[in-house]
Formats: C-alpha cells, sequence, structure tokens
C-alpha cells in the first residue's frame, strides 16, 4: 500500500513547491539546499572539521538562532507594548502580570537578549583564538565588529523600553557618555570649537531633547524595533555569503602535524 | 601633355578651385578621441549626469532626514523660571523647593547659588543628606560638600552651578541653560552667585 504521504511526495503540488524528487540520492541532497532560499546561503558540502564543536563551539549559529528567537518574541512584545511615557512601565506591568504567557514571552525576549551578547562575545573569542580573523577572512572580521556593535546597541536601547526608574538611569548614565564624543559632542575634543552645544549634538540627536524623555523612548523604541534589526540582518547576510566567498568556514592547519 | 591644357600656367586669371579640405566628421558624435570642449564625450556626460542627480537625491535626502532629527520644539520644561523672594529661603538651608526641576537653591550669609542635581559622574540624581550634611549620588557613590566640592567617590568634579539672580518682580530667578564650572573657575563669575545681605 501507498502512504498518503508518499502520494503527496509524488504529487504536482509537492512538485511545483520543492522542484525535485524526495528520494535518498545525492543529487536530491544538493537539490534540497540549492534549491531552497532559506538553505541555498549554506554550502551543500562541508568539510569534516566544520562538524566539529571543538573548534567552532557554534558560537556564530547560536548568535543567529538567538537573533531570531529575539526577533519573533519582539515581535509578540509589539502587540502588547506602547512606546509612549504615559504608557510603556503600565504596558510592561500589563504584560507581566495580566496577559496569558506574558511573563514567559518577555522573560524569553530578556533572556535571549542577554544570551546573545555573551554568545556574540564568545564567538569573537573563538575566531580570534583560531586565528580565523587572518587572511582571506580580514572583511568578515570587519563585519562581525559591526555586528558586535549592532548586537550592544540593540541591547542598550531595548533596556531602555520597559520605562522604570532601573532603566531611564542607565540610559540617561549611558548616553552622558555621548556628550564627549570627539567633534560631535558638546563636552568632547574640539566640540566646542565646532559649536556643538546641548541642543544639537550627538546626544541631542539620540534622545530627541536634552534628556532623556519622551521623545527618547520613542527614538529607541524604532531603533531597537525596526532600524537595528533591519541593518543587523542585512549584516548577517552578507556575514554568513562572505563565510563561503572567503573559502568556507577555517579548520585547523592540516599542514602542520600538531593537531 | 601639354601646357595649354594647364589652366595654372595658361590662365592669366585662373579660376580658384581650392583642393577640397578633408571632410569634417558628422557632429552628431564626437568624433573618435575628440573629448570635446566639456573634455567629456555624450555617453559619458549622460552617465555623470545621472550619477549627480542620483548622489544629489541621496545626498539632500540624508540631510533633510539628519535635520528632521532636530525638532524646532522641545516640550520640556523651561530652563528659566522664578524661585520665590530672596526672604523666603533661610540661611544656612539647602532649599528642595524645585528639586522636580533639577536644581538645589542654598542661601548662605553672603548670598545665592543654585546647584545642578545632576552628577558629575555619569549624570544620575544625587540626594541632599541634611544630618550628613552632604550631597550623595546612589549610582556609584559619589559625595559633595554643601557647595558642591567633590570630596568622594568616582566623581572627577563638582558639581556644577546654574546661573541665578533677581526677576523684574522681585523674585530670585534661575537659568539652568547657563551653567557655571568650578574647575574651569566660573564660580566667581556674574550670574553664578546672587549677593543678598538681608
Ligand atoms: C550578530 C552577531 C553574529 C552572528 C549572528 C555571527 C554568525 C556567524 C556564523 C553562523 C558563523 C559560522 C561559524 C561559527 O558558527 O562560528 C560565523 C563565522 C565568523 N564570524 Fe561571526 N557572527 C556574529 C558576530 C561576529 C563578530 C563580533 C565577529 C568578530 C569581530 C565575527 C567574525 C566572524 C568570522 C571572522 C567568521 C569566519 C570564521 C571562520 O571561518 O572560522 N562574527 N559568524
Ligand atoms: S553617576 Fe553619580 S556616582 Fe556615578
Amino acid at each position: 500500500m501507498i502512504s498518503p504521504m508518499q502520494k503527496f511526495r509524488e504529487s504536482e503540488v509537492y512538485k511545483s513547491i520543492f522542484r525535485h524528487k524526495y528520494d535518498d540520492t545525492q543529487r536530491n541532497r544538493a537539490l534540497q539546499i540549492v534549491d531552497n532560499v532559506f538553505l541555498h546561503l549554506h554550502p551543500v558540502r562541508i568539510p569534516r572539521h566544520a562538524t566539529n564543536v571543538g573548534f567552532t563551539w557554534g558560537m556564530g549559529g547560536i548568535t543567529f538562532l538567538l537573533f531570531l528567537i529575539l526577533t519573533l518574541t519582539g515581535v509578540i512584545l509589539m502587540f502588547y507594548y506602547r512606546p509612549t511615557a504615559q504608557y510603556a512601565y503600565e504596558d510592561m506591568k500589563y504584560l507581566m502580570n495580566d496577559v496569558a504567557f506574558g511573563p514567559f514571552v518577555r522573560n524569553m525576549h530578556r533572556w535571549a537578549a542577554h544570551l546573545m551578547v555573551i554568545t556574540v562575545m564568545l564567538h569573537m573569542f573563538r575566531v580570534f583564538l583560531t586565528g580565523s580573523y587572518k587572511p582571506p577572512r580580514q572583511f568578515n572580521w570587519v563585519i562581525g565588529v559591526i555586528l558586535l556593535v549592532l548586537t550592544f546597541l540593540l541591547s542598550f536601547t531595548g533596556y531602555l523600553l520597559p520605562w522604570d526608574q532601573l532603566s531611564i538611569w542607565a540610559v540617561t548614565v549611558g548616553t552622558n557618555m555621548a556628550r564627549a564624543t570627539p567633534l560631535l559632542g558638546h563636552d568632547g575634543p574640539f566640540g566646542l570649537e565646532l559649536g556643538m552645544k546641548i541642543d544639537n549634538d550627538i546626544r541631542f540627536v539620540l534622545l530627541g531633547g536634552t534628556q532623556v524623555g519622551p521623545p527618547t523612548l520613542l527614538r529607541f523604541y524604532v531603533g531597537h524595533c525596526i532600524f537595528l534589526p533591519l541593518i543587523a540582518s542585512i549584516f548577517m547576510v552578507v556575514h554568513f555569503w562572505r563565510i563561503r566567498k572567503d573559502g568556507g568556514i577555517s579548520g585547523p592547519d592540516t599542514t602542520k602535524k600538531t593537531f | 601633355m601639354t601646357t595649354e591644357n594647364n589652366p595654372q600656367t595658361n590662365n592669366p586669371s585662373p579660376q580658384i578651385t581650392p583642393t577640397p579640405l578633408p571632410r569634417k566628421a558628422k557632429q552628431d558624435r564626437a568624433p573618435e578621441n575628440d573629448p570635446g570642449l566639456w573634455r567629456m564625450g555624450r555617453k559619458s556626460f549622460f552617465s555623470f549626469s545621472a550619477w549627480l542627480a542620483f548622489f544629489g537625491f541621496i545626498g539632500i535626502s540624508t540631510i533633510g532626514s539628519l535635520r528632521m532629527m532636530f525638532p524646532r520644539i522641545l516640550f520640556e520644561p523651561s530652563k528659566k523660571f522664578k524661585v520665590g523672594l530672596p526672604e523666603e529661603f533661610l540661611i544656612g538651608e539647602v532649599s528642595e523647593k524645585f528639586i522636580d526641576k533639577g536644581v538645589w537653591i542654598i542661601r548662605e550669609q553672603g548670598g545665592f547659588y543654585a546647584l545642578i542635581a545632576i552628577c558629575t559622574h555619569l549624570g544620575c540624581a544625587p540626594r541632599w543628606l541634611p544630618t550628613e550634611n552632604k550631597f550623595k549620588c546612589a549610582c556609584h557613590g559619589s559625595g559633595y560638600y554643601k557647595n558642591g566640592i567633590n570630596f568622594e567617590g568616582p566623581t572627577p568634579r563638582p558639581l556644577e552651578r546654574a546661573a541665578i539672580g533677581l526677576a523684574d518682580n522681585g523674585e530670585l530667578e534661575v537659568d539652568l541653560s547657563l551653567k557655571f564650572k568650578y574647575e574651569l573657575g566660573d564660580w566667581v563669575k556674574e550670574d553664578s552667585f546672587y549677593n543678598y545681605v538681608a
């Protein structure tokens, strides 16, 4: 007897979606990757050492997974959170006390955020330890540094959103450092000479005012939910693409006998 | 060949038929290797214009978007406000009446000064502790004497003073947009202190 699943795989619908047969052949295995828009960035074949967790720690992959989790849980949180000084704190409280699975989703978002900051640093650490930043991978290291900064910025902007005392003062302290930006900060080197004042410098652009207030909340919200994830996604695509273009994932030096 | 047949030698007024110049190339296209008046061919000119339009658009859009980040009106509390008549303050008192505006008003024997209630370490809000006679920041523990000079914790400098003076109606007026820093020697300047002896 032919099973319904088998029947489905023979059907016009299956073929129109996947465009290749299902039986386990070398060719179909390759097509599964190549014919899929989400998987095609990944190589069809990888060297044996690439599966060695001891070498990569899988940290880049874990970081990416966390980014996906954050995107998903973040979108769910957006259904309840309003980024205005009047509602933000109340909405956070509402999520924590009265929304079904509210605390679960919010905590998932929070923990994943903390974890991502840690894993992205560990990933950088392992790339450093394995010397994978060396030619031909220098440019991917540069993209990595940008991703590191974007990860920190995502974390920092998200921290303001609960709009409680901790977040307001943490962001006050954090953005006060921007006063001392060279050239673009009113307290920084050459800031005064370039006409920087409290109401026209780089900190003002971040805050949307001269102090942390409702416009800051809105700016950080838009940055956190739209601008930064968008930019980070673009750089991640380039990052992953570059891994392949730079000759695939690096591996132990096989010319030396020390391994 | 006879000489009669040659008009050039026989005819006293010979008909002038100049040897034709080499034909000029058609002008709808710059001749090969001729960069023309603007040192630029037609296609390069179009290409240049298109890129100019493209980068012009990007540039102007960027400038416009940046300008948009600077609102014309801020909904922030006014930096300049009246705080009451001088007699309403006691000598030696650190008045917290206007702490919501971020300023302490302190009256001494000789007059008034206004300390901005922003920690000079990293910008938290310190508190006035009357029993210990000092300002103390909860964030990282910076402490300041009543006159604003720092003496403990990580802060590198004293609190800042705001401008203080007398308004037309006889009330004291504080202006937070004018700051006086001790380390720059500002505290001897006019408006950093209001001389008042009752
Ligand atoms: C959002 C943050 C990041 C994500 C999602 C990410 C993701 C990845 C992934 C999935 C890989 C494949 C290998 C692996 O898993 O280790 C990788 C490799 C790499 N990453 Fe990242 N990464 C991020 C940040 C960084 C940072 C901060 C650096 C360094 C400054 C960096 C530099 C590199 C380099 C040079 C490679 C190639 C390593 C090799 O070929 O062995 N990345 N990244
Ligand atoms: S901000 Fe006050 S001690 Fe750090």
